[in-house]
């Protein structure tokens, strides 16, 4: 079938077999949840829709549905992903491996609906995993993924699956869609060790005192830890259903013998692929490595990965204020405990929707290598901003 | 003689860390009474959301889920949604919130609960005040109260707004079943449960709660305060059935001052203000007469 | 005594009953039933906010473990057989 990222959201949910569905409609999430409210209707997908009345609430009542054991999933985007943030913290303490997938987009004001990633970044210590899709047959393949992943014993933790606002959410691209059956023998049905329900009298989330409360935390984090290995156990098993695989954590393409390297995520790896080809095909030695899981962040492989290169450039299509790109400031950690250090820079692009042209990419590429020689002047640079001397298109 | 008035079922346990005096434990308790035992409650936070306890201690004998302040109605939808879909029919949902947890931070998630219809019974404790967070006032607070957030003295000086109608909000979403109970009429209270439970879609009900600290009263008068909040009028009983009001309880017509004389937190009022205050509830009351009157 | 995180659930899940909490180590008041005078009406039994009342053959006994000493019983009583004395007296 040829569909957008967004029906890809959707029928992702539809073979997972997702049971109570919560959502609000936002620009550029809609067509996730209204192709899921007509599948629902036609009886397609046998599940409960509520539609909700704010971001907030459709967590909220993820988390409550998913307590009484029936699994969800919901959708948002910007403004609702941030609206949620108070509840996704308390998804991710709760336990619940709720998916849902989050169209990435520029954040207010200025008002946008393009894509950039400081929604889904600014949600990274909520302690859900998060994934960046390039493709949409990544976001269908991601989401029933996900639900195995988070669902194992060990994880039990919630999951965001991100698409690049309209690049993915309303391009239409080949998307294999696979049979119900074949996802059905994938992925069994959810059936948590303990859920609310009458006849056993416990509570949900109590209050813990001081002397107790980091033991809960600590379990959190070896999930998460635990979350990594999982990631690359459930994509080979899934490699073996469905014959397909999108990467692992940290997807590499030409990096074998690469001298640098330019790390990024999302829609962009596509274009950066392209762009690696057509370098290479003039004898440099550039790679791209595509970080597909931000949550658990793949240290080791970057590690691995960093320790033979001379430069590594880190594309941000988010910036934390006061420090530089949250992708380039965890590259960054992981690099440092290595013996030998590549040079690095971080680029921040494509924010509120700003094309990053082949051009652009190649450009990155050049500069990376000059400061793979001589060391880099400002550890930060933001391309492309009409006044900034350098010119980039 | 020995014969009870209401079921004599408990499923609280002793032990609950609410204040002495408490108004909001037996609002807890005759609920339970009036809904047995296939009950599921959420608890956002509030005073409730502490009295069962520090883990692992629960206080009720039924199923109990936390949640985030303001998301009552979300979560009420949510277990409800997931039980329909697991087939299970025979539970009573529960939202138990505070007042402030309903009529402010959490009246978009009721209103949204309300319009979808959600099955389930919305219950509101209301001790008038952010009582949890020490007493600052919230929608639900009485014109002329103490606070903390409105203190006597200051340029604001005690609360001069009025209080949230929020029956009439739940009348105006044209719910099935909403009534006003008060814990000094148990029998009243667990027959307006076990209506509500008969009944399908959003039910909701106002408990008033009398709170010994946040009202500065002594906590042996809870329920004799409770009473003359019927009494006096200024809580009455009533229920809304299909968009009719119907008063259970008339009162005796006390003067509202018996009702303000006994707690701190109306102490400062001038005779004045007192009377206003009377004119208020008279007002209110004859206009929930013509409303059961007049059939709407 | 802090649990292992390996002992602990994944997310608090209370599942004790709260009769653990002692709370008539709270009262400073504690009601005394005169069992002679009383009329069997059960009220007091009904208005206790912490179910720290059993009926026995329509009696009141108080669970001194678990009474607060708020008094709402002693108010309530219609044949004022109940008293508060001072906690440690009789």
């Amino acid at each position: 079938m040829v569909m957008t990222g967004n029906y890809a959201s959707a029928y992702g949910a539809k073979l997972a077999r997702a049971e109570v569905i919560a959502a609000y409609p936002i620009t550029p999430q809609t067509s996730i949840v209204e192709k899921l409210a007509e599948f629902v209707a036609t009886g397609e997908l046998k599940a409960k829709f509520i539609p909700v009345e704010s971001e907030h609430s459709a967590m909220a009542a993820c988390i409550a549905a998913q307590t009484a054991g029936a699994r969800t999933y919901t959708a948002t985007s910007s403004h609702g992903l941030t609206l949620m943030h108070e509840v996704l913290m308390w998804a991710s303490g709760a336990r619940l491996p709720i998916v849902m997938t989050n169209v990435s987009r520029a954040m207010a004001p200025p008002w946008s609906v393009w894509v950039d990633h400081m929604d889904s970044i600014a949600q990274r210590d909520t302690g859900w995993l998060q994934f960046f899709c390039q493709s949409n047959q990544e976001v269908l393949d991601t989401i029933i993924m996900a639900y195995k992943v988070c669902e194992s014993a060990g994880v039990m933790l919630p999951a965001m699956i991100i698409e690049d606002a309209f690049i993915l959410s309303h391009t239409s691209e080949p998307v294999d869609v696979p049979e119900q059956q074949l996802v059905d023998s994938f992925l069994p049905a959810y059936s948590p060790d303990l859920k609310i329900e009458v006849g056993k009298a416990y509570g949900f989330g109590s209050l813990v005192k001081p002397d107790q409360y980091m033991e809960f935390r600590y379990k959190a984090m070896l999930a998460m830890k635990e979350a990594h290995d999982r990631i690359l156990r459930v994509e080979q098993e899934f490699k073996h259903v469905f014959g397909r695989e999108h990467g692992g954590l940290l997807e590499r393409y030409r990096c074998e013998d690469a001298e640098t390297v330019l790390v990024t995520a999302g829609s962009v790896a596509g274009t950066a692929k392209d762009v690696v080809d057509a370098l290479r095909a003039t004898g440099q030695r550039v790679g791209l490595a595509r970080i597909r899981a931000f949550r658990p962040f793949p240290h080791d492989e970057i590690r691995s990965l960093a320790s033979k290169l001379e430069g590594i450039a880190v594309l941000d299509r988010s910036y934390t204020f006061g420090a530089a790109g949250a992708m380039f400031t965890e590259v960054k950690a992981s690099v440092y405990s290595c013996q030998r250090r590549p040079v690095m820079k971080n680029y921040i692009a494509g924010l509120g929707g700003r094309d990053i042209t082949p051009k652009i990419l190649e450009r990155i590429f050049e500069d990376i290598q000059v400061i793979a020689k001589r060391g880099a002047e400002d550890e930060v640079e933001w391309v492309d901003v009409a006044g900034l001397p350098r010119r980039w298109r | 003689m020995g014969k009870t008035t209401i079921p004599e079922d408990e499923f609280t346990y002793p032990g609950s860390t609410g204040c002495p005096g408490c108004g909001a434990n037996l609002v807890m308790r005759y609920l339970l009474k009036g809904l047995g035992e296939r009950t599921i409650v959420s608890i956002p936070a509030c005073c409730w959301a502490v009295m069962p306890g520090y883990w692992p201690s629960n206080c009720l004998k039924v199923p109990l889920l936390y949640t985030a302040f303001e998301a009552t109605g979300a979560a009420i939808s949510g277990l409800r949604a997931a039980l329909d879909v697991k087939g299970v029919n025979d539970v009573t949902v529960v939202g138990f919130a505070g007042d402030g947890g309903t009529v402010d931070i959490g009246l978009q998630a009721l209103s949204g609960a309300a319009e979808r219809r959600t099955d389930a019974i919305y219950v509101m404790y209301d001790n008038e005040a952010y009582m949890n967070t020490g007493i600052q006032r919230s929608g639900s607070t009485p014109w002329g109260a103490w606070t903390t957030t409105t203190p006597v003295g200051s340029s604001h000086g005690f609360k001069h707004e009025t209080k949230k109608d929020i029956m009439a909000i739940m009348q105006a979403h044209r719910i099935p079943y909403a009534a006003t109970v008060s814990p000094a009429f148990p029998e009243d209270f667990i027959k307006k449960v076990e209506k509500a439970k008969s009944i399908k879609g959003l039910r909701f009900i106002h408990a008033l709660s009398p709170c010994p600290p946040g009202w500065r009263t002594n906590p042996s008068l809870s329920v004799e305060i409770a009473r003359l909040a019927v009494d006096t009028r200024v809580f009455p009983l009533y229920e809304i059935e299909d968009g009719k009001v119907r008063i259970t309880r008339k009162g005796k017509g006390l003067p509202l001052v018996e009702y303000l004389k006994v707690q701190g937190r109306f102490q400062h009022l001038t005779e004045q203000e007192i009377s206003e205050m009377q004119k208020g509830v008279d007002d209110s009351w004859i206009m929930l007469l013509l409303k059961e009157s007049s059939g709407t | 005594m802090t649990k292992s995180y390996e002992e602990i659930p994944l997310t608090p899940i209370s599942d004790t009953p709260s009769t653990v909490n002692i709370t008539g180590l709270w009262r400073v008041m504690k009601p005394v039933v005169d069992k002679e005078k009383c009329k069997k009406c059960t009220i007091c039994w009904k208005f206790c906010p912490d179910v720290a009342i059993k009926l026995v053959d329509g009696v009141p006994g108080i669970d001194y473990q678990y009474c607060k000493g708020c008094g709402i019983c002693a108010a309530e009583c219609p044949s004022k057989c109940i008293v508060m004395v001072k906690e440690g007296e009789q």
